[in-house]
């Protein structure tokens, strides 16, 4: 399968690691990855601040880079789900093809063993635009069988524990340009998941979405520097 | 200056205290409406009889409502039609001064403080009494409300003692609930027996029999419409539902979603006056065909007014009701606001995180989450979010679709991101730091090991 990955802005500048991780993740699975260089961002910063217009030529870009692979990959569920969306809403084929990480290795690849040992108390912060808008899990509102992808893969790693969660699936308050023009209750909402993930004694906190991480990793550096941030995709690829 | 739901919010936030007791009480409503819709097998199956219930009246409104009223005539009950609030509040205004009416006891009704219809009524010299327990609280602390099923959710017991030795002359310090609630009971119970007309609410209004149906926890409805002389029962024009059997579909979703209840206390049904009773309805537009007619919005008018997506919601719990310009606050008063007036609440539908809990939530099925995206958009387009933020999101776009200059602003904002982060003015650096700025970005690692 020729796969393209595509590296959101955000993760290209700050979390290159994590963008390494799923690469190497996919060629262990025997796959061609491509990562276009262009391009950089999904629009979604626009969109979801009013200016979706401006931010449809972002989907232009990015189904053209994109068109030519079987399937495209993001370690982001948030920008895959607005690409998603925007892409479904033209009608393009190519909304079909595309994966967040963590469905793409569970469902399409069914990896049902994974080669990876992390030794620590993990807590899952589930991402609400994977869980709610891709169904990565079951939301805590839905009266349906309880599944949740990214914790099925993450009970694959040896010695990682997960932690239970008093609110698995509240919103951490990062919300784009929100956690900026709403910074107060973007800062409360924040507090109150570190908070839940410290007190049942998480030492990491993972999820699908650097986004919500890099929000709730920039609280913890001020009230619990010994607690970290780190994508799934470090965690399922057996980075240290 | 108009204060804007972040500057609302910040003071909400200011006692942390407070404010953490505010989300907890409300996120306990939350888990026990998931306890309760837990024991419902069909839940799913309901909410979605629910929304296909909704969409298919609201696609024939006009018809219902013909239906409806024509019905509720042949049963004694009057019907009248009101386009607006001002009218509205003209109708119940004629009604009383036609029966001499000094005192006005109210059951919860959302639509007649959408009207204003209290200050009008005062105005013109009449006593109106709000008979919910939380109502007449905020009533006293001349309030609005701060939640649509809850009224007085932001006060604690003891701040009610307060308002009740002030206004109802009990004991300073009081801190009982039992006894709280029993100073109350005896005060309304006076404004039941001496009330002149009543004035109710409507959940649902049934087209096939013209009957009506109003839900409370208190049998404050039931007390003020069997005693008074003339009962006036106020409506929005989507409370409609085809069929009595729909009731059933409604009835177990809504107080289940409301407040975890398997039932609202009290369900009483309305079909027609008793002897020598008169009994009113008020069919009231007041911008809800015009709602209807934006096809992005309309399932908004599907609203059953359980709260369930105030509960949810993040933000709302986090800021409280006040801090929303709109009398409806949290997910479905930020979708509702902008049909009234779109400059007036242009920052309601920026006041989420678009976590979608709250569509999640909703027993009719309304994508609310999906409906404040697309406010968001046309408040932007009508000048809203005033001249800086559109142009700092523009230049943002501007940058990130060009490669070269990405890279180049990519680099630069690595480089300074600690200088930022020592700095903290920003709202993101004032709270949280910044991620460890790698040294090479992905894309320029990928470069280097000359992969495409």
């Amino acid at each position: 399968m020729r796969l393209g990955l595509f590296i959101p802005c955000y993760v290209d500048q700050f979390y290159p690691q994590a963008g390494l991780a799923t690469l190497r993740l996919l060629e262990k699975l025997g796959h061609q990855v491509a990562c276009p260089s262009a391009p950089a961002c999904c629009g979604q910063p626009l969109a979801n601040s009013g200016h979706a217009a401006e931010g449809e030529v972002f989907l232009d870009d990015f189904a053209r880079a994109y068109a030519g692979f079987d399937r495209v990959i993001a370690p982001s569920a948030s920008c895959l789900l607005h690409l998603k969306e925007g892409l479904e809403a033209r009608g393009h084929e190519l909304a079909h093809r595309l994966h967040e990480l963590c469905e793409f290795l569970h469902d399409v690849e069914q990896v049902q063993s994974l080669d990876a040992v992390f030794p620590h108390r993990v807590g899952l912060h589930a991402g609400c635009h994977g869980l709610r808008g891709l169904g990565l899990g079951r939301p805590s509102e839905c009266m349906v069988a309880d599944f949740s992808k990214p914790a099925r893969l993450l009970q694959m790693v040896q010695g990682l524990e997960l932690v239970p969660l008093d609110r698995p699936d509240e919103c951490c308050g990062f919300g784009g340009s929100f956690a900026v023009f709403e910074s107060d209750v973007s800062v409360a909402m924040g507090r109150d998941r570190v908070d839940d993930h410290v007190r049942h004694g998480a030492e990491f906190i993972t999820g699908t979405d650097l986004s919500c991480l890099m929000h709730l990793g920039g609280l913890l550096a001020r009230s619990n520097p010994h607690v970290k941030v780190r994508h799934i995709a470090e965690i399922l690829a057996g980075e240290p | 200056m108009v204060t804007t739901h972040p500057t609302a919010a910040h003071d909400f936030l200011n006692d942390p205290k407070r404010a953490a007791w505010h989300d907890q009480t409300l996120w306990m409503v939350r888990a026990k409406r998931d306890r309760m819709a837990a024991t419902v097998p069909e839940w799913e199956q309901l909410r979605e009889t629910a929304a296909r219930i909704k969409d298919h009246t609201l696609s024939r409104l006009s018809e219902y409502l013909e239906q409806f009223s024509a019905r509720a005539e042949a049963n004694g009950i009057q019907v009248h039609w009101a386009a607006d609030a001002e009218e509205h509040n003209r109708i119940v205004h004629g009604i009383l001064q036609r029966h001499g009416v000094r005192r006005l006891v109210k059951s919860k009704s959302m639509l007649t403080e959408e009207c204003h219809l209290n200050p009008h009524l005062e105005a013109h010299g009449i006593e109106v009494v709000d008979s919910d327990l939380g109502e007449r609280i905020v009533q006293f602390k001349k309030e609005p409300p701060s939640h649509i099923v809850m009224p007085a959710i932001h006060l604690k017991r003891a701040e009610v003692g307060e308002v009740f030795h002030e206004h109802l002359g009990t004991p300073a310090g009081l801190d009982d609930a039992q006894a709280l609630t029993e100073a109350a009971r005896q005060h309304l119970r006076g404004h039941f027996l001496g009330a002149d007309a009543a004035l109710t609410g409507v959940n649902f209004a049934i087209a096939e029999t013209g009957g009506f149906v109003v839900c409370t926890n208190e049998g404050n409805a039931d007390m003020g419409a069997h005693l008074a002389p003339v009962h006036i029962a106020c409506m929005g024009i989507e409370k409609l539902i085809p069929k009595a059997e729909h009731l059933g579909v409604f009835l177990r979703l809504l107080a289940r979603s409301a407040t975890g209840q398997p039932s609202t206390v009290f369900s009483s049904h309305f079909l027609k006056p008793r002897p020598g009773q008169e009994m009113h309805v008020v069919l009231v537009d007041n911008g809800r065909s015009r709602q209807l007619g934006r096809a992005d919005y309309r399932r908004s008018l599907a609203c059953i007014r359980c709260a369930a997506c105030f509960n949810t919601c993040p933000v709302y719990r986090r800021s409280g009701g006040h801090s929303y310009s709109y009398f409806i606050a949290g997910p479905i008063g930020s979708i509702l606001a902008p049909n009234v007036d779109r400059q007036a609440h242009a920052d309601m539908p920026f006041a989420s995180t678009l976590c979608g809990s709250c569509t999640a939530v909703c027993p009719v099925k309304i994508d609310i989450h999906a409906q404040l995206l697309k406010w968001r958009q046309e408040v932007v387009q009508a000048g809203g979010t005033g001249r800086l933020k559109p142009l700092a999101l523009k230049l943002t776009g501007f940058v990130l679709r060009r490669p070269r200059l990405y890279r180049l602003a990519g680099r630069l904002m690595r480089r300074f991101a600690p200088l930022a982060q020592k700095l903290g003015l920003d709202p993101w650096t004032r709270h949280r730091d910044l991620p460890e700025p790698p040294a090479r970005s992905f894309h320029e690692l990928m470069q280097q090991q000359r992969r495409p």
